[in-house]
Order: C-alpha cells, then sequence, then structure tokens
C-alpha cells in the first residue's frame, strides 16, 4: 500500500503539469466562446463552462482513482476492459440516443455518455497488451491480422453508429504498428496512394489540350504520367531484369486506383463527406455547410492578427458566427482572441506533450507501458492534427474534439483515462522487473 | 539505436512537421492576409426575411377589394445593442417613454439575446422616415418591411375575413410558419390561406460594426425571392354588396344573392357589419374586443352561422313535394276558415278568400292549404315515419339542413330532424302528421341558414337543380368551375312542369300578392314571403325571390330580424336589390328611403335578447 501513495508522488510532474494547464486554459477559452453578457459567472453551471468545471472536477477525482489502483490492474485486465467497451459499442447502436444523424451517446439520467470516447484508450491498452505478448512478431501474418482486428473492431462499431470521425481515429494506431515493426513500406503506400488520391480527384474534373488536337481527360493524363514515368525508371534501371514486374504492380496498383477513385467517391463515400473533401480541396465551395464553417473559422481566426482581439472579446466569437464554437471549433476561439501568439502557444502546448510522451514512452522497462504510450501519443497526435487542421482549412471537416479543450464530459474523462493510466504506468515503471 | 528506437524519432518527427506547417498556415492567414480581418469586420451578418406580398383581391367586375400597404417593424439584437447608446435620443425619435422601452428591450432579451425579436410593430411611415437615417447611432436596431391589409371598399367583413399573426399552436402544427408570419384567420383570407401567402424569403445583409448595411452577403447567393401569393376573383359584385348593406343598416339580419345558373355567389350579407380595416395591425386586438363585446354580434356572420326557421317561404317547397307526389294537382282545394282546423287542434290563418288552388295559396300564402298538403304527404304513406322520411329526403334534396360546402369557414349545417328524432321525444308510433304539422308553414324544428334558403331559391329559378354555392371565381386567371371538381351540379328529383306552376305562382305573389312592395315595373320577379315567429321578440321579416322569371340571372334571400311581416321589410328590400342589380337603377326611390332609415335596433328588443 505504500508503494501506491507514492505513484502519485512518482508521477511526472511535466505531463501532469501539462494537463492541468491544458484543460484550464481550455475550460477559459469555453467560456470565451460560449460567453454572453447575461450570465457572467464562470461557475455557472447551467452554462457549458460550469459544466465543464465539473466535467474538469470530476476527471481529477478519476486520475486520483487511477494513480491509487494497483498497477497490474490495466495489464490483467486489458483485455475484459476492452471487451467491456466493444460491448458497450454494440450497446449503443441499438438503445442510444440519436444526434446530429449519430447514434453514439447513451441517455442516462440527464447525463449523455458516449461509449466511443471510452473505447480509445481501451483499445489503446488491448493493443498494447496484445503487442507485448512474449516473442510477438509483427512481420507474422497472423500477429498483423490480429493487432487489425483488435483496432478495426471498435472502429467498425462506430461506423454503424454513424460518426465516421471518431472511427477514423482508429487509423492513428498505424504509427503504434509502425512502431513496433509494422514495414515503413505500408507507411510509403498509404500516403502515396492518398496523394494520388487527391491528385485525382483535382484533375479528373478538368480536360486538357494536347498537341495533335488530342483531348484528355484529367483522369487519363495522370495515367499517361505515370506510365512515362515509370518507363523512364525501367529504362534507367534495365540493368536488373526483375524490377519490371515491380514496375508492372505499381502500375496496375496505381491505374486501379486512379479509376476507383470516382467509384469510391461516389458510390462507396456519404454526399456529405465527399463534399467535405471537395470543399477542402477548393473543388466546391458549399457556403451553406461544411464550407461555410471553414470559411467564418478562418475569418475568425485570421482577424486575430498577431496578438489577438483580448480576451472575451472576440466579435465572431461574440456574435456566434463559427457553428460548434465550443466543441469542434473550439481553436477559433484562441485564434481569434490571441492571435498569432496565441495560437502558436497551444501548438507549442500540445507538441510539448506529445514530445514528453515519447521521452517517457523511451525510458520504460516494460514492452506494455511503452506501446501503451506510443498509441497515447498517436491518438492525441491525430486528434491535435485533424481538429486544428480543419479549422485552417488544412483538412477536411470531421467532427473529433481537440483533447482537453472541446467542451464535452465523456471526451474528458476519455482523454483523462487514456492520459492518466499511462503516467500511472511511469510512475510504476520501476516496479517492473 | 536500434531500429525501433529509430522509429520512434519519425514519429517524433511526423509530429514536427504537422506542427511547424500548421504554424506556417497561422501565420499566413493571421498576420500576413489582411482579407480575413476585412472580412471580419463586414462579417456581422443579418438575416432580414422578406415577407411577399399577400395576393389580391378583386370582385367579379375587377373592382379591387383588398390590397396590400407597406408597413415596418422595427427589430432589435439585444446583443448588438450598445449600453451606451442615448435612450433618451432613440425614445425621442420614436415617441415612447423609457419605461416602455426597457420593458421592450427586457422583452427582447427574454426571448433570445442573438435572435432578431420584434421591438415595436408597424411603426408609422412617418416614424420610419425620421428613424431610418438615424439608425447608424443604434447599433442592434434595424427595420423589416412587412405588409398590412387595406380594404379601400369595407364592404364584405364577413367574407374577406382578417389576417393576424401566427399562434404557438399553428407553428406547431405547421411546419412553413414561423414566428412573426401572418395567417388569415377568417373569411377567404382563411380557406385561401395557401393560394394567399405566397411563399417568404430571405436576404442575408452585411453590416458592419457602424450598423450599416454594407451589402449583400456574398452577393446574395444565398438569398431566396419572396413570391408573391396569387390574386383571388370573388363571385361577389361588390356594388351589390355594398348596396345590400346600405340598405340594411340599422337592422339585423342577412341577404344572401345568388346567380342560379352558376351557383356563384353575389352579395353575402350579415348585418350589422363592420369596417374591415378596423381588423388590421396594430389596432386590432383592441377593436376586435370592442367588437366581440358588442351585444349585436357584429363579427358573427349571420349569413352561414344563424338558424332560422324559414316560415312560409316554405311554403313553395311543400307544395313542389306535394306535386311531386301525387297528393296534389294545380287545381287541388282547400277551405281556410281563418285557419285549418282539425279535431281539437287550430292553425291560424289571415284573412282572404276560400277555397284556395295552388296558385292563390302561395299568392296570399296561405296556411291551412299547406296543412293539408303536408298531412296528405305523410299520410300518404302506412305509418308517419315512412312518409316523414320520404318528406325529408325532398327537403335535403334542395341543399337544406346540410352544408353547402361553400368556400367559406364555420358554415353551419342547419337542422332539420330525421324520423328518428320525433321518435325520441314522443315515443315511437305516438306522433303524426299532426303533430307536426307546423312544419307545413316552415315552422316547428326547422332551422336553416340565409345561405341555404338563397340556394333553395336558385333551385326553384332554375326548375330543379343547383350548383354548389361558392364565392372564388377564379384563382390568378383560372377559372374555378372549370378546374375545380368541388363544384357540381345537385338534381332534386322533381320533376320540372311542376316548378313551372310554382314558379307561375310566386310570379304572381309578387304582381298582385303579399310580395307587391318587391314588385318592379320592368321585370318580372318571382317571391315569396314569410313572416317567422320569434319567441324572444317581434317575429321576423324573410322574403325569396328570383328575377327575371325567365332565365333568372338573380335569386335572392333575405331576412330582417324584427322586421315582422315579410312584406314589411324583407321584400322591398329584395326587390330594391334586384333591381339595381339587374337594371342599376332604382324607380322607387322613396320606397329605398324607408329602407335606408329604418332602425329596428333599439333597446326594447336588445333586452329582450339577452333574456
Amino acid at each position: 500500500m505504500r508503494k501506491n501513495s507514492s505513484a502519485i508522488e512518482r508521477m511526472d510532474w511535466m505531463l501532469v503539469a501539462l494537463f492541468f494547464v491544458l484543460i484550464v486554459a481550455g475550460w477559459l477559452n469555453i467560456y470565451a466562446a460560449v460567453y454572453n453578457e447575461e450570465f457572467t459567472s464562470i461557475f455557472d453551471t447551467s452554462q457549458r463552462y460550469g459544466k465543464q468545471l465539473l466535467w474538469m472536477g470530476t476527471s481529477v477525482v478519476i486520475a486520483t482513482v487511477v494513480m491509487l489502483i494497483d498497477e497490474r490492474f490495466f495489464s490483467t485486465f486489458g483485455y475484459l476492459i476492452y471487451g467491456l467497451i466493444v460491448f458497450l459499442l454494440l450497446l449503443v447502436i441499438f438503445i442510444g440516443a440519436e444526434t446530429k444523424g449519430a447514434t453514439s451517446w447513451f441517455s442516462v439520467g440527464g447525463f449523455k455518455i458516449q461509449p466511443s470516447e471510452f473505447s480509445k484508450f481501451a483499445t489503446n491498452l488491448a493493443l498494447a497488451k496484445y503487442l507485448s505478448t512474449l516473442n510477438i512478431n509483427i512481420k507474422k501474418f497472423k500477429t498483423k491480422l490480429l493487432a487489425f482486428a483488435i483496432i478495426c473492431v471498435p472502429a467498425v462499431l462506430i461506423l454503424l453508429q454513424n460518426d465516421t470521425g471518431s472511427a477514423l481515429i482508429y487509423g492513428s494506431f498505424i504509427l503504434v504498428l509502425y512502431r513496433e515493426g509494422l514495414s515503413g513500406n505500408i507507411l510509403l503506400i498509404g500516403v502515396t496512394a492518398a496523394i494520388l488520391f487527391v491528385v485525382t480527384l483535382l484533375l479528373q474534373a478538368e480536360v486538357y489540350q494536347m498537341p495533335f488536337d488530342l483531348a484528355l481527360g484529367g483522369a487519363s493524363l495522370l495515367i499517361v504520367c505515370i506510365t512515362v514515368l515509370l518507363a523512364l525508371v525501367y529504362y534507367l534501371q534495365r540493368k536488373q531484369k526483375r524490377i519490371i514486374w515491380l514496375l508492372v504492380v505499381i502500375w496496375t496498383g496505381c491505374f486501379g486506383l486512379i479509376k476507383s477513385v470516382d467509384y469510391v467517391f461516389s458510390e462507396v463515400l456519404e454526399p456529405h463527406q465527399s463534399k467535405r473533401i471537395n470543399v477542402l480541396l477548393g473543388l466546391e465551395s458549399d457556403p451553406h455547410g461544411a464550407g461555410y464553417n471553414v470559411n467564418q473559422s478562418l475569418i475568425a481566426i485570421g482577424s486575430g492578427g498577431l496578438t489577438g482581439k483580448g480576451y472575451l472579446k472576440g466579435t465572431q466569437t461574440k456574435y456566434d458566427f463559427v457553428p460548434e464554437q465550443s466543441t469542434d471549433f473550439i481553436f477559433c476561439t484562441i485564434g481569434e482572441e490571441w492571435g498569432f501568439l496565441g495560437s502558436t502557444m497551444v501548438i507549442i502546448l500540445f507538441m510539448a506533450l506529445l514530445l514528453r510522451i515519447l521521452f517517457v514512452c523511451m525510458r520504460q522497462r516494460s514492452t506494455f507501458a511503452q506501446i501503451y504510450g506510443y498509441g497515447l501519443a498517436a491518438i492525441l497526435f491525430f486528434h491535435f492534427a485533424i481538429n486544428i487542421g480543419m479549422t485552417i482549412g488544412l483538412a477536411p471537416v470531421i467532427g473529433i474534439p481537440l483533447p482537453f479543450f472541446s467542451y464535452g464530459g465523456s471526451s474528458l474523462w476519455g482523454f483523462t483515462l487514456l492520459l492518466f493510466i499511462f503516467i500511472k504506468m511511469d510512475a510504476d515503471r520501476l516496479e517492473v522487473l | 539505436m536500434n531500429q525501433r528506437a529509430q522509429r520512434t524519432w519519425v514519429l517524433a518527427g511526423i509530429f514536427l512537421f504537422i506542427a511547424i506547417v500548421y504554424i506556417v498556415r497561422l501565420f499566413n492567414v493571421q498576420v500576413l492576409d489582411q482579407g480575413y480581418k476585412m472580412d471580419a469586420d463586414n462579417n456581422v451578418l443579418r438575416k432580414v426575411i422578406k415577407y411577399p406580398a399577400r395576393g389580391l383581391i378583386y370582385d367579379r367586375k375587377g373592382q379591387l377589394l383588398v390590397y396590400n400597404e407597406a408597413a415596418y417593424d422595427l427589430m432589435v439584437i439585444p446583443s448588438q445593442v450598445e449600453e451606451s447608446m442615448d435612450t433618451l435620443e432613440f425614445c425621442a425619435l420614436l415617441e415612447m417613454d423609457k419605461v416602455t422601452f426597457i420593458d421592450k428591450i427586457t422583452k427582447a432579451k427574454n426571448y433570445s439575446i442573438y435572435k432578431a425579436s420584434i421591438f415595436e410593430k408597424e411603426i408609422s411611415t412617418k416614424s420610419y422616415a425620421k428613424i431610418q437615417e438615424q439608425l447608424f447611432k443604434y447599433p442592434g436596431f434595424f427595420v423589416q418591411r412587412r405588409t398590412l391589409r387595406t380594404y379601400p371598399e369595407r364592404s364584405a367583413p364577413h367574407i374577406l375575413g382578417y389576417v393576424g399573426e401566427v399562434s404557438p399552436s399553428i407553428i406547431e402544427g405547421n411546419p412553413y410558419y414561423k414566428s412573426g408570419d401572418h395567417i388569415g384567420i377568417s373569411g377567404i383570407e382563411k380557406t385561401y390561406e395557401e393560394v394567399l401567402r405566397g411563399k417568404r424569403g430571405i436576404e442575408i445583409q452585411m453590416v458592419d460594426v457602424f450598423n450599416r448595411t454594407k451589402g449583400k452577403f456574398k452577393d446574395g447567393l444565398f438569398d431566396t425571392a419572396a413570391v408573391s401569393g396569387s390574386d383571388l376573383q370573388l363571385t361577389i359584385d361588390n356594388e351589390l354588396q355594398r348596396y345590400g348593406e346600405y340598405l340594411m343598416q340599422n337592422k339585423k339580419g342577412s341577404v344572401v344573392a345568388i346567380e342560379p345558373s352558376t351557383g356563384e355567389i353575389l352579395a353575402l350579407i350579415s348585418m350589422p357589419t363592420y369596417d374591415p380595416n378596423l381588423l388590421v395591425g396594430r389596432a386590432r386586438s383592441v377593436n376586435y374586443k370592442q367588437l366581440s363585446i358588442d351585444s349585436l354580434n357584429p363579427l358573427f356572420n349571420r349569413a352561414l352561422m344563424a338558424k332560422y326557421p324559414p316560415g312560409s317561404t316554405f311554403k313553395s317547397i311543400n307544395a313542389l313535394i306535394g306535386l311531386e307526389e301525387e297528393v296534389l294537382t294545380p287545381n287541388t282545394k282547400y277551405s281556410c276558415k281563418l285557419g285549418y282546423r282539425s279535431g281539437r287542434f287550430h292553425m291560424g290563418c289571415h284573412s282572404h278568400q276560400s277555397p284556395v288552388d295552388l296558385e292563390f295559396s302561395i299568392q296570399t300564402s296561405c296556411n291551412a292549404y299547406y296543412s293539408n298538403v303536408f298531412r296528405s304527404i305523410i299520410d300518404k304513406y302506412p305509418t308517419a315515419e315512412e312518409g316523414y322520411e320520404v318528406w325529408h329526403e325532398y327537403v335535403k334534396s334542395f341543399g337544406l339542413g346540410q352544408k353547402t360546402g361553400i368556400d367559406l369557414p364555420n358554415e353551419l349545417q342547419g337542422f332539420i330532424p330525421k324520423p328518428e328524432y320525433y321518435d325520441r321525444y314522443y315515443g315511437k308510433g305516438n306522433w303524426g302528421s299532426l303533430t307536426i304539422v307546423s312544419l307545413a308553414i316552415g315552422q316547428g324544428e326547422l332551422g336553416f341558414t340565409p345561405m341555404q334558403m338563397a340556394n333553395m331559391t336558385a333551385t326553384i329559378a332554375n326548375r330543379g337543380f343547383y350548383i354548389s354555392p361558392h364565392i372564388v371565381k377564379s384563382v390568378s386567371n383560372q377559372q374555378r368551375g372549370v378546374m375545380d371538381s368541388v363544384i357540381q351540379r345537385e338534381e332534386v328529383g322533381i320533376a320540372k312542369e311542376h316548378f313551372e306552376h310554382v314558379v307561375e305562382a310566386m310570379h304572381k305573389v309578387v304582381e298582385e300578392g303579399t310580395g307587391r312592395s318587391a314588385r318592379i315595373d320592368s321585370l318580372e320577379v318571382c317571391g315569396k314571403t314569410g313572416t317567422v315567429q320569434n319567441p324572444h321578440g317581434d317575429d321576423h321579416s324573410t322574403f325569396i325571390a328570383f328575377a327575371p322569371k325567365d332565365d333568372p340571372k338573380i335569386a335572392i334571400s333575405v331576412y330582417v330580424e324584427n322586421g315582422y311581416w315579410g312584406s314589411r321589410w324583407a321584400a322591398p328590400i329584395a326587390g330594391l336589390m334586384m333591381e339595381k342589380y339587374l337594371r342599376d337603377t332604382i324607380s322607387r326611390p322613396e320606397i329605398e328611403e324607408r329602407m335606408v332609415n329604418g332602425n329596428l335596433i333599439n333597446p326594447q328588443i336588445v333586452l329582450n335578447e339577452e333574456e
């Protein structure tokens, strides 16, 4: 028992400090985002900022509990917790309440609980536990498959809840797999495919005039370019006969991808999703919907200038121009009221958090804790990148929160758990044999 | 460093890369690019609702009856109102005191801090002109254009109805409506609401921090145009309507005139009436309250909602039924010795020669004749119930005792008892033709609306059918009769030649009989008088008529409450109106003068009503 209480003494103060700085900054910003002159008390629990304070308080309680639990709890019950969460995810599809087209909440006595926020840490636990099993080798197909399954099961269930945004964050686990030995080529291929996809989208609507009175559609032009490129590579490397097969495979892959873009775009993606991608790429202006959000967001952030308009003085925020001000677009308030300096400060804070996590990972003796830490960093990074990117027009509009900043009880609890389990594991790292 | 550790650095690298890209982007957006700042300055968006012009309403000759006038609502968005604004100056501009101002602001805040609400409804054009120039001094306030109904002719308020603001329950039930919309509440405005209302539009303006409009957001890309409502042309002849209201002044009652061949309603009058302009805009609530507590019930549309017994006018119907049932021929005679006697029963009648044939019975309105006719219709059948059932069906086929289906709201069905009614009241098998003989002369339990009576008259004029009465002739130049299946021809199952006899008799009524006061020299008028018993005061005066006898152009039913004899008030008024309509002149101005000056509304009768 003694060693448990001193876990609190041994916890990484930098991570904890960053945690508090972020949630308090977040809270102050929610106040600014929701501010109106009628309710001026920041402690007013009928308003979001008051409620956020409640969530913050309960999060600290949760964090403390986590710190006091026996450190073997998580490694022992990792799979069980995962299973329970998966069950809840399934359940919510059937008896959950629907908000904005997604059936992802339970309504419990006036409070709304979102299982998908908790599945993040549960999946991380299960994946870390699996990948830290003795003699595990990610290069084996079976390992890859199982790891993939652990990640995909919750993701698919969340997709079924119609919450595509939350499902997408599971893609961040690929970084964990990469770190644990998954071939970097997969990452490379993934990135290249994404680039190709985007380029095709950009070009396919255009028609290009070629010499000899030929007119080529954008997609065809792309294929021609790739063919030429690959042919060039072959010519340069023609000494290695085997390379022709590789080139053929690459060519076929590209061709298939380019051709399938249209199909995927119109048949697989929902119309609002394809619209958002189009908006992001500048192919479409959607002034009423997603395009409007981003436009307003950019205006809010852009009008902040170097130093911002001052706390509680953001006009765009005050007049409710930016939708979802206290949740998905919370960064706008920072941008508008604190300007470039403030926004950069926040980015630096997050960077500090992520890098500190990586640093702490490296001193872990337990593989389980280490892998968990990478998962933590990956998940937080993904949220941070997409959420902020969305507000500045560099990422498509997907509804995911900014960790510790966006208003939301489930979200805050989920991230607190995610983070503090790691802090706890780190605090006990010297106990590991 | 092993490969795994290396990879950690790759991760760190990815994180840093994204962070740097974002910082660069932020620098670009926030520091370098001034465009966003300008957008923010202009970015206070204001949604201005463009209320559509409500459809206009014309009479059958194209006379404009209802049009729209511009009005201005002063709107406020509390969150944009500055603490430092000069309230005194503002109040002076609006001619409002400070207390009212504070009240209104509080009300607006309670509704919503961020959403616009009405600060002052329908400010006068004068106030609008004054304020418009000064508005820039008062951020948060702006003006929204509305329209209000105006009635230049001031006639036919019961037909036209009125428009008011939509209530919360309507908004809940119908998703089209939003708070602040207008909706027709009575009359044509109500039945044709969807046609008249048009479609709301929206204009999104950009307003800068000084409350000045900087133009349309995105050049009006999101604006939608308001679509005006469709215009209506009524079947009403406004001149006839106004003339009738003029003749009927200071009297209570109703006049309904129809064009028999088409079912088009030429006039629908309920007296006392009121100026429709009273129920417009801000003054409406106050005026409505006053009108509704008026003991004479001016808001009550007697033409559709009052039930009167038909009185002697009903004798024509009994005659027709009798002829068709073959219990009667034009030559059938009955004696009348100051009334009808049977056993201990006596129904009185006025003095006239006896015996009486069909034509004379109508001409002089003999009660005894019809007591006989009615009884013989009923007694033709083995039981009173069966006989009554047959009689009942005939009466219904004239459109009596049921709604005519006219396109105005709140029409009463009227009342004609079913056989079961008498069974319940007297006991089955306990009643006979004598028990209910008051039905012979249009008294007893019968209750019909003036609308139904006019329709009945049109049926007689047409010699056996009527066209569904309606009040709208066309909607935006689309003829209703052509496109509307609701308007139908209804046949009465009575042979045409029977009608000819009754029509001829009704002609005699006006030429020589009780309806002489309706006589017009140049026209062949047919009519029938009635004196309706009234237990609460003087009897009602009623008259039905149509003219010309052959190829009639107008059928009319007049009720004058407490007017006593049918010939005293109802008949002359009917005659004058028909003459005006058909000849556009009045040949007996002295009668017109007597009608106009007639005042039947006096305290004595009002007291009786209140009993």
